[in-house]
């Protein structure tokens, strides 16, 4: 029982990591059809945004919080100037947006590499994260929960702004029928930027929160990025509902594959899930009804 | 009418002379002005471009953007690599790391791999068979576009950690190598060194070959058509999963024969060159040669391998800017690739920008000229994905205009 | 004209052409096929100086842990070129980036011997790099002088092994466990072949020593999260962890070893690939108190470690760490060195006979080369991670422990290799 229990949990908070980190490009990807590689590499500048951070503030508290916000900004400013530079010119492009990120991605990390040193940072836990609360005889490490909160607390505000907010729902109505918004007179260029600028944003305080858990290094996007694309697939483009879904049910499946089998064998096994799965319904968990041929 | 325009243009003796120019360059220049080692770099670079090769046809022609070619090169790769290890172990024995970290016992499924015209086969059999089975899978349920290229990248992925993973029976990370022979043949011996040299190169011209006529037949015809305008390809009664398949299975058993060889020439085979990361770099040379054009994949692949040896002798770090800069300059701004800056700049007068020509207007039944500027129009008319079934290239196109 | 006819032409051309190719060297291949003289060296030793190669990754994923032992490498020759040089030549050094790819690092070795003309080459790191480079060096009849612990089990003449083999640092980490009581063992690894050879060897020990493996995982490479992992530790009921994780995964395990509210004095953890280098990157907070197995740390108390953390913090700046691995690098240039200077000559096979007992007075003591196994005899040591982040020795071999990679002195490892 406790078992189960304690794997259960690790499903959650597994689930609530892949969720952070795949929530941003739910909306370049899922909403504006961006593959952005380089969506790990601004989880990087939000890692050592924390890092940064925390050699200006000396109480690991506030610098953590704050970190979230100036992440976001510095996360959403990169991915601005990206979008500005690079990506609006290629919006009819989308494979090719893939391998542009991935040549920014590769400069962003060597950057990374060369201004902060090639071994990895540490950023400290502030000391309300420390150790761990007892939930039903468990013992649950606090900053698991505070993941899970946060990739909570993100996903129902991404959720309002879209939903309640005039730029909400200029987002929706771009992604839905871009022709037919901008004679309306949507501006779709305004709306593309601010749309990668918050999913650019979402990454980087998805970073933030990894530097809780793990390593902070040049390499760390790169671990996430494949991950946090599988999570987008399978939940479906264009519903941000779908990539939450997703992201607990992979983040479940790995763990309790994990647990029977090893750590490789149950990566495997989720990767051919994945594959089995998208046969089965090629287009995700969640879809949007669209009109179309065939 | 540009000089790579021509070469896939049907002109029999141009191809001729072209094959016979580059017969000349790998055959006789090269071994006489190059070291053992420098030639040797040469064919690995020449393995590489086979992927390069199989690629143009799947991505360039096809529009298929295969990010998973390391899971074929690698199959091919590491099926020879057994072939060659069960072969330095001689009859009825085992490979030396299986004794240091396995059970000292050949797994079943290595035994058929001791006979070299099993092992050969296998090398094109089993990549192509998986390429087929997969490929009809995801084609025929219409997952293509950025789906299709993260499908493949996970596999890669998939893949690596598998060949990692299962170290008493792959090799581990250390992967498969220390060969003594190929085939009978002595590796430390340079002469047949050079020898496998010209078996390479051998292989990637015959590879050209084949690409080149299967560009310029009917089914060439046919995968541009599916790529520009799959739907209109369907309502002329054509099964576009199928043309798909069959770009994808020669891609993949191009890949499968680069790797099959890339063994011998670097004597070393392990995850790190199959997992992800290399799968992507084996676009970037495809990319900046010029992913539609007969030639621009081998040469871009050839050029961006020897730039990366060369450059990081000097600047480890700097080849990393220079290697992502310039991929972005190019896929960004010259999505046709070098090749279309040389047709661009041979062209009067010069076309104002490589913005494609408005819409796949034509029919398909007639993309000789869509083949021809294939080279500036490239992928750009794929399906987006946020709209799986939607002809909507034309609808983004329009407002792709407006955003410019 | 149809496509079939015209491939009908184009084909028969190009197998002709292959075939013209081939038909042209097959003969020579197969006389050449019978000899198996290794080619003549290019070295060049008549001037006065000397070509030596230094082969890390400084780029990609190892460049973390290589470039920290390039560092100590250039230290080195710069201190034995200041003093004068090798039987009086300067070391001219080609460096080179192995980019952290197995192939690569085989096709800079190859250039460094045939196309440099180096008299030998100091780099690799992961076993997978020395793997590829093996072949090269024992064909071209070259010699490497690789400076980390590994697994063991392997034993070229061509190859120098600085670093500890498993009888150096696998078997006395045990022994240590053994000796302060601990009966129950987890084992936690990174998905390659060192955790997975290391652990072959802990389990037959364990066999033999009356203590008890209570799990074996593995992680894969760059995994991140630990949380499966750990609970499966707790739930395991051991009194000891050995972990063999490797880079970034051990800064994910101990974190959640931490959070989970495991602690040190309760349940060690002894590391073998966690040094002086890694303690920063992963947090003294989180590794307080755990233990290391390791044959140098920073805080020997020797004159001659003193003068090589002088040297080195003068040299990269007062905030840089020693380590073990920067340490063997750094020896293993002397020792190459010394063993040139014995043999009054930089040829291989010279070197080679003259290597037996060459010895030098390293920062981690005295180590003395065998010139049977190409090993070095080496001190063992335990340590623990202190709050300064820096490791202080808790227990010691006392002497060189001779080297033994295949274990042969050891019954328990009968059955291993």
């Amino acid at each position: 029982m406790e078992v189960i229990m304690s794997q259960l949990f690790a499903g959650l908070s597994l689930g609530s990591v892949l969720l952070l980190a795949a929530l941003g490009l739910a909306l370049t990807f899922g909403q504006m059809g961006v593959i952005n590689m380089a969506h790990g590499e601004f989880m990087l500048a939000g890692a050592y945004t924390a890092y940064v951070m925390q050699g200006i503030f000396a109480d690991a508290g506030v610098s953590l919080m704050l970190s979230l916000v100036v992440g976001f900004l510095v996360g959403g400013t990169l991915g601005l100037l990206l979008e500005m530079t690079l990506i609006h010119r290629m919006y009819d492009r989308p494979l090719d947006t893939l391998l542009v990120t991935w040549g920014v991605a590769l400069v962003l990390q060597q950057a990374a590499r060369n201004i902060f040193g090639a071994p990895n940072v540490d950023v400290r836990a502030p000391e309300w994260l420390k150790g761990a609360v007892d939930i039903l005889g468990l013992a649950v490490p606090r900053t698991r929960l505070f993941i899970i909160a946060l990739a909570i607390a993100c996903v129902v505000v991404l959720a309002l702004v879209l939903k309640l907010t005039p730029l909400g729902r200029r987002i929706r109505a771009v992604v839905q029928n871009r022709s037919l918004a901008e004679a309306s007179g949507i501006s779709t260029k305004a709306t593309d930027r601010l749309t990668f600028f918050i999913g650019s944003g979402l990454a980087s305080i998805a970073g933030v929160a990894l530097t809780l858990l793990g390593s902070i290094g040049p390499t760390l996007g790169t671990n996430y990025i494949v991950d946090a694309f599988l999570v987008v697939v399978v939940g479906g483009i264009g519903q941000i509902k779908g990539a939450v879904i997703a992201a607990f049910a992979l983040g479940i499946l790995q763990a309790t594959i994990e647990y029977s089998t090893t750590a490789s064998i149950a990566k495997v096994l989720v990767f051919v899930a994945i594959v089995a799965f998208l046969q089965a319904r090629p287009q995700g968990l969640v879809s949007v009804r669209q009109r179309g041929i065939a | 009418m540009t000089a790579l325009g021509l070469l896939t243009r049907p002109g029999r003796a141009r191809t001729l002379a072209g094959f016979a120019l580059a017969a000349v360059v790998l055959f006789a220049v090269a071994p006489v002005v190059l070291s053992d080692f420098r030639l040797n770099l040469l064919a690995k670079f020449l393995c590489l471009a086979m992927v390069a090769v199989g690629i143009g046809l799947a991505w360039g022609r096809g529009g298929m953007l295969t990010l998973g070619q390391g899971v074929f090169f690698g199959l091919g790769a590491y099926i020879m690599a057994m072939h060659l290890k069960l072969a330095d172990a001689g009859p009825g024995g085992v490979p030396d790391f299986m004794t240091l970290y396995g059970t000292g016992e050949v797994p079943g499924w290595w035994e058929p791999l001791r006979s070299a015209p099993v092992a050969l086969a296998a090398i094109v059999v089993v990549p192509c068979a998986l390429a087929a089975i997969l490929g009809y899978a995801v084609f025929t349920r219409r997952v293509r576009g950025a789906y299709f290229a993260i499908l493949s990248q996970a596999l890669a992925a998939a893949f690596a950690i598998l060949l990692v993973g299962q170290q008493k029976v792959t090799g581990g990370t250390n992967g498969l190598n220390g060969f003594r022979s190929f085939f009978g043949y002595d590796l430390t011996d340079p002469v047949n060194k050079r020898m496998i040299f010209f078996v390479v190169a051998g292989v990637l011209l015959v590879m050209v070959a084949i690409v080149r006529q299967l560009m310029v037949s009917r089914f060439g015809e046919l995968l541009v058509a599916v790529r520009d305008q799959e739907n209109r390809v369907r309502f002329l009664g054509y099964d576009p999963a199928l043309v798909k398949v069959v770009a994808y299975v020669v891609a993949a058993g191009m890949a499968a024969i680069g790797g099959a060889l890339f063994v011998p020439v670097v004597g070393i085979i392990s995850p790190a060159d199959v997992g992800v990361v290399p799968s992507i770099a084996f676009l970037v040379g495809v990319a900046i040669g010029g992913r539609a054009t007969l030639l621009g994949p081998v040469l871009g692949a050839v050029a961006v391998s020897w730039a990366q040896t060369s450059l990081s002798e000097s600047f480890p770090s700097g080849w990393i800017y220079v290697q992502g800069a310039l991929f972005i300059v190019v896929v960004a701004f010259l999505p046709g690739g070098l090749a279309s800056l040389v047709g661009k700049l041979r062209r009067t007068p010069p076309q104002a920008s490589p913005t494609p020509p408005p819409g796949p207007s034509g029919p398909p039944a007639a993309p000789r000229a869509a083949a021809v500027t294939g080279a500036a129009t490239a992928t750009a008319t794929t399906a987006a994905p946020g709209a799986p079934t939607a002809p909507v290239p034309t609808v983004r196109a329009a407002t792709g205009g407006h955003d410019d | 004209m149809t496509a079939s006819r015209r491939l009908a032409r184009v084909l028969p051309a190009s197998v002709l052409i292959l075939a013209l190719g081939l038909s042209g060297c097959g003969a020579k291949a197969e006389s050449g096929s019978t000899t198996t003289s290794a080619a003549a060296s290019c070295v060049k030793t008549d001037g006065d100086a000397v070509k030596i190669g230094f082969l890390n990754s400084l780029s990609g994923t190892m460049a973390i842990s290589e470039q920290t032992v390039r560092d100590s490498l250039d230290l080195a020759a710069k201190e034995i070129n200041a003093a004068g040089g090798v039987l009086g030549k300067q070391l001219e050094i080609v460096a080179e980036d192995g980019a952290s790819e197995p192939t690569v690092f085989a096709e800079k070795a190859e250039k460094l011997i045939t196309s440099d003309c180096v008299a030998a080459v100091f780099g690799g790191w992961t076993s997978s790099s020395r793997k590829a480079m093996l072949p090269v060096f024992e064909s071209k009849n070259s010699l490497l002088f690789y400076p980390v612990q590994y697994e063991g089990l392997e034993s070229s003449k061509n190859i120098f092994y600085t670093g500890a083999t498993t009888n150096q640092q696998i078997v006395p980490g045990m022994d240590y466990l053994k000796e302060q009581g601990k009966t129950k063992v987890f084992l936690v690894g990174s998905d390659y072949v060192f955790p997975q050879t290391a652990n072959k060897i802990i389990n037959a020990y364990a066999e033999a020593n009356g203590i008890e493996i209570v799990g074996e995982e593995y992680a894969p490479m760059g995994h991140t999260d630990f949380s499966t992992i750990v609970n499966k530790l707790k739930a395991s009921g051991a009194d000891a962890v050995f972990n063999t994780l490797n880079g970034d995964s051990n800064v994910a395990f101990f974190k959640e070893y931490k959070n989970v509210g495991l602690a040190p004095d309760t349940l060690p953890v002894v590391s073998v690939s966690i040094a002086e280098e890694e303690v920063g990157g992963i947090g003294v907070d989180n590794v307080e108190g755990q233990l290391t197995a390791w044959n140098y740390y920073q805080t020997i108390d020797t004159p001659v470690n003193a003068t090589f953390v002088e040297a080195f913090k003068a040299e990269y700046g007062a905030d840089r760490v020693t380590s073990d691995p920067m340490e063997a690098a750094y020896a293993s240039l002397y020792l190459w060195k010394n063993m040139v200077e014995k043999a009054e000559s930089f040829d291989v096979a010279d070197i080679q006979g003259a290597a037996d007992g060459v010895s030098f007075d390293a920062p981690e003591g005295t180590v003395t080369i065998n010139g049977d196994n190409h090993h070095i005899a080496k001190t063992a040591l335990i340590g623990e991670i202190g709050p300064d982040g820096l490791i202080h020795t808790v227990w010691s071999s006392g002497e060189p422990i001779e080297p033994d990679p295949f274990l042969t002195g050891y019954e328990w490892a009968a059955g291993l290799s």
